[in-house]
């Protein structure tokens, strides 16, 4: 029976690697037409830019991972522009190109990576808008910007290294705005100190975009992006009180990321509230073991760690796998693993730390604002209906919302505005975010096309 | 263990006990409502919202047609029209033999005061253009249509307690008995006591009916069902065809809601999903009616559980065993359009010992009566509508 790997990014890739040279050929799926997952990224056929340009610090870890995978190439099964979009006993179902096809698996490894986190603000769903996650793929990928003047707005490592990246390609940042207040981030300075060259090179980029006179404000509260057509104009007020704005052509805005973790909750893994990040997390062992049998977890979709960690990560499962087919583990590679799977999870921690969740941000919208974008529904109709009908027949939960509102309901099925809406609705409740749950998942976690007969 | 005492005691939250509950209310009874779960959180809350009185078994007309008053004035009585609009309920043909199906339910609709109009082949085209050219003829019901099945329930329920009934989620009930003086409920470490026992447990009707002693032929039923991203409106009638295989209707934000086919379940845990061989069925058979549907996005897709009966009807009516007990479950898939009347109906069992609807065809007992009921049933359409 075939082991499956869902994902290859730095995960999938190390974990690809483990089992082959097991000696076994595992199907390796991803929705994307090459290997690299979203961090490392390829570009589009006949594209030539050097990694070191595409990838900054980070091109001799994509350059590894790319030539790993090229490897691997005759000895795995390498879907590509597959969806693996419903995961049920021992079976994923995937479409490709117009064909669909039910793969049976003995082991799988979900490496499905990250998300973005939104949190909506007046003016969210304007052109010109992006999530820094997008503005980064954009770049990297196909080498365009989201705009020529950028504001980069939210929080979380990645809003100082995207503008710096922009900024390197030759756009104008017009002002980095990170939610998270300079003293949130310092009382984590000594855990951040554990991240060794990782935390240095988030102190570079800051110190790179500063010297250039990039304005950077920090505890910033987001007022609205506006604009008629498309995006002209983004409002703040800093952490004194006082209002700003600068008229941009684009903004990048991202809270931290959020696990992809459909296809593990559709296996019926449990899930656990991070109280720092506000992440519901699917739960796992050290190894990526979960309590559904054959189901294993490696990198950020089983839980934010960076690519570094789901590269050992994804290793360690698959020697997880091997355990449960009975074949014999490298003990000296597992317990390298564990250990840099240990020692990562500190650093980790501390970062976390350094930028929460701004769940006040989110709790605090106004009642104008489009809450969720797939339907065009409101943060004051979810306030409402949490008021009314919510509230009357408590307990209540963020699935009954969705079903009474329609919040999450449309196209993305809440993986954009399920964060939010869910403190929009605790915060109604005047109950703790955790209690009022998460968005289900349900098939097909990304939309599939309706296909004729001979498709299916 | 504390106990609780009330007039009525109604097991199931969906949307047959939640509109017993609002009627017993508004009659002035005491009542409380114990859900398991949350109000309309199976198959009241989960289907296909067909609003559709056609195709159904002749003895469930008096009873479609009671429902179909109320829903027109669901406004007055709970505050919200729950999405209901009368959009058309057009049920096509696929060949000739489904056509003489619609001529034959001809009669049947017009027994019972149903204003049904036949469509013929060349016609069917003229009038809608997008239906696939294997649709040979349709039948159209003007008055049936389809409402937002979420909010149904839980509107039911909120009319209910402003009422004046209890309504409890997340009670579930582990064990039921009458103690010779009146219904002892139990949920955890509280008891209810009433005079009268209600049971609107869907298809755990099966389970609270043998707690005194009548076994009933119920089974899980769990419609498939999907829906699409928005798409541009086009299709006005909701649409059914002959045996049920398909149904698919377009609402005003563009989304295609359509179903078929079963999906999986477990009731005891509860759960269900949907079952992704029924989903790609399904997609084909509702490109054969509609084919401009081709390569649209499906978003989501779902299930719930309901009670199945051998005979498609659902059981309505009095005890055999046990005085005061009154059952009203197995709708195999197609209560919800039902539900608002059954409730009117329960209220006036319970209150009056009476109503004017004939009930008979849904006693309980029907099947320990005649083994051969399932052959001898009347032809009717299986189709999962709600």
């Amino acid at each position: 029976m075939s082991i499956l790997i869902i994902g290859a990014g730095p995960a999938g890739t190390r974990a690809a690697e483990v089992l082959v040279s097991a000696g076994l050929r595992p199907i390796v799926i991803d929705e994307a037409p090459e290997n690299g997952g979203r961090i490392y990224q390829r570009q589009p056929a006949g594209f030539r830019r050097d990694p070191r340009t595409l990838y900054g610090f980070e091109a001799a870890k994509a350059r590894a991972i790319h030539d790993v995978f090229d490897q691997l190439r005759p000895s795995i099964d390498f879907r590509p522009r597959t969806l693996a979009w419903n995961l049920r006993q021992g079976v994923i179902d995937t479409i490709c190109d117009g064909k669909a096809s039910a793969v049976p698996f003995a082991q799988t490894i979900l490496c499905t990576g990250a998300m973005d986190r939104a949190v909506p603000l007046p003016g969210w769903t304007l052109p010109g808008v992006f999530t820094l996650g997008g503005s980064q793929i954009a770049l990297k990928a196909q080498g365009c910007a989201i705009g020529a003047k950028v504001a980069f707005l939210g929080t979380g490592p990645l809003l100082y290294l995207v503008a710096y990246q922009y900024a390197r390609a030759g756009a104008q940042v017009t002002a980095v705005l990170d939610t998270t207040p300079f003293a949130v981030k310092a009382a984590q300075a000594f855990g951040l100190m554990r991240g060794g060259a990782t935390f240095a090179k988030g102190l570079y980029y800051i110190a790179w975009l500063r010297a250039r006179g990039i304005r950077i404000a920090e505890g910033v509260t987001p007022m609205a992006i506006e604009g008629s057509d498309r995006v002209e104009l983004v409002s703040w007020r800093d952490a004194r009180g006082t209002n700003h704005e600068a008229a941009v052509d684009a903004v990048a805005i991202g809270f931290g990321l959020k696990p992809e973790a459909q296809l593990a909750d559709l296996a019926g893994v449990p899930f656990d509230f991070d109280p720092v990040q506000h992440n519901w997390v699917p739960r796992k062992d050290p190894s990526g073991r979960t309590s559904v049998g054959g189901v294993f977890l490696a990198g950020d979709g089983g839980g934010i760690r960076g690519a570094d960690l789901a590269e050992a990560a994804g290793a360690r499962a698959a020697w997880a796998v091997l355990a449960a087919r009975g074949l014999a583990a490298d003990a000296r590679a597992v317990a390298r693993l564990d250990a840099t799977l240990a020692a990562g999870a500190s650093f980790r921690a501390a970062l976390e730390r350094a930028f929460p969740f701004p769940a006040k941000l989110a709790a605090d919208m106004a009642d104008e604002t489009i809450l969720c974008r797939c339907e065009v529904i409101t943060a004051g109709e979810l306030r409402a209906a949490a008021n009314e009908a919510l509230a009357m027949l408590s307990p209540s939960e963020v699935n009954r919302a969705k079903a009474l509102t329609r919040v999450g309901m449309g196209r993305c099925q809440g993986r954009v505005c399920g964060a939010a809406a869910a403190e929009v609705l605790a915060a109604a409740l005047s109950c703790p975010a955790e209690q009022v749950g998460r968005l289900r998942g349900q098939p097909p976690v990304k939309p599939i096309p309706i296909l004729p007969a001979e498709a299916a | 263990m504390s106990a609780t005492s009330t007039d009525v005691l109604i097991v199931g939250g969906g949307g047959a006990g939640c509109s017993t509950a609002l009627h017993l209310a508004k009659r002035g009874a005491r009542c409380i409502l114990l859900e398991r779960g949350q109000i309309g959180g199976q198959a009241s809350g989960v289907n296909y919202g067909g609003v559709r009185q056609q195709g159904r078994h002749p003895a469930e007309l008096p009873l479609a047609r009671r429902a179909r008053d109320i829903w027109a004035k669901l406004p007055e009585l709970i505050g919200t029209d729950c999405e209901f609009e009368v959009t058309g309920h057009l049920k096509l043909a696929r060949n000739q033999a489904e056509e003489a199906d619609l001529i034959a339910y001809l009669d049947v609709a017009k027994a019972n005061g149903l204003p049904l109009i036949m469509i013929g082949g060349n016609v069917i085209h003229q009038q809608y253009p997008w239906l696939g050219p294997d649709v040979v003829a349709g039948s159209f019901a003007p008055d049936d249509g389809a409402a937002n099945p979420r909010l149904l329930s839980p509107a039911l329920a909120r009319a209910a307690r402003d009422a004046g009934a209890d309504i409890r989620q997340f009670t579930p009930v582990s064990h039921l008995a009458h103690d010779g003086t009146q219904f002892v409920v139990t949920s955890g470490e509280h008891e209810f006591r009433a005079r009268y026992l209600v049971n609107t447990a869907g298809y755990w009707g099966g389970a609270v009916a043998r707690a005194f002693g009548e076994q009933v032929p119920v089974s899980p039923l769990s419609p498939n069902m999907l829906v699409t991203e928005p798409l541009p409106y086009f299709i006005a009638p909701n649409l059914g065809v002959v045996g049920g295989d398909v149904y698919l209707r377009q609402i005003r934000r563009g989304n295609v809601i359509f179903g078929g086919g079963r999906g999986q379940s477990d009731p005891d845990v509860p759960s269900s999903r949907p079952s992704p061989e029924a989903s790609a069925a399904v997609m084909a058979k509702a490109l054969q009616l509609v084919p401009q549907l081709a390569g649209a996005q499906v978003i989501r897709s779902w299930t719930g559980i309901d009670g199945e009966m051998p005979d498609q009807i659902p059981v309505i009516g009095l005890s055999r065993t046990t005085p005061d007990l009154f059952h009203a479950f197995g709708f195999s898939g197609h209560g919800f359009q039902l539900g608002p009347a059954v409730g009117a109906i329960m209220s006036e069992l319970v209150l009056d010992r009476h109503t004017d609807v004939p009930l008979e065809p849904f006693r309980i007992d029907r099947f320990a009566a005649d083994q051969s009921f399932n052959q001898q049933g009347q032809r009717h359409d299986a189709s999962h509508h709600a």
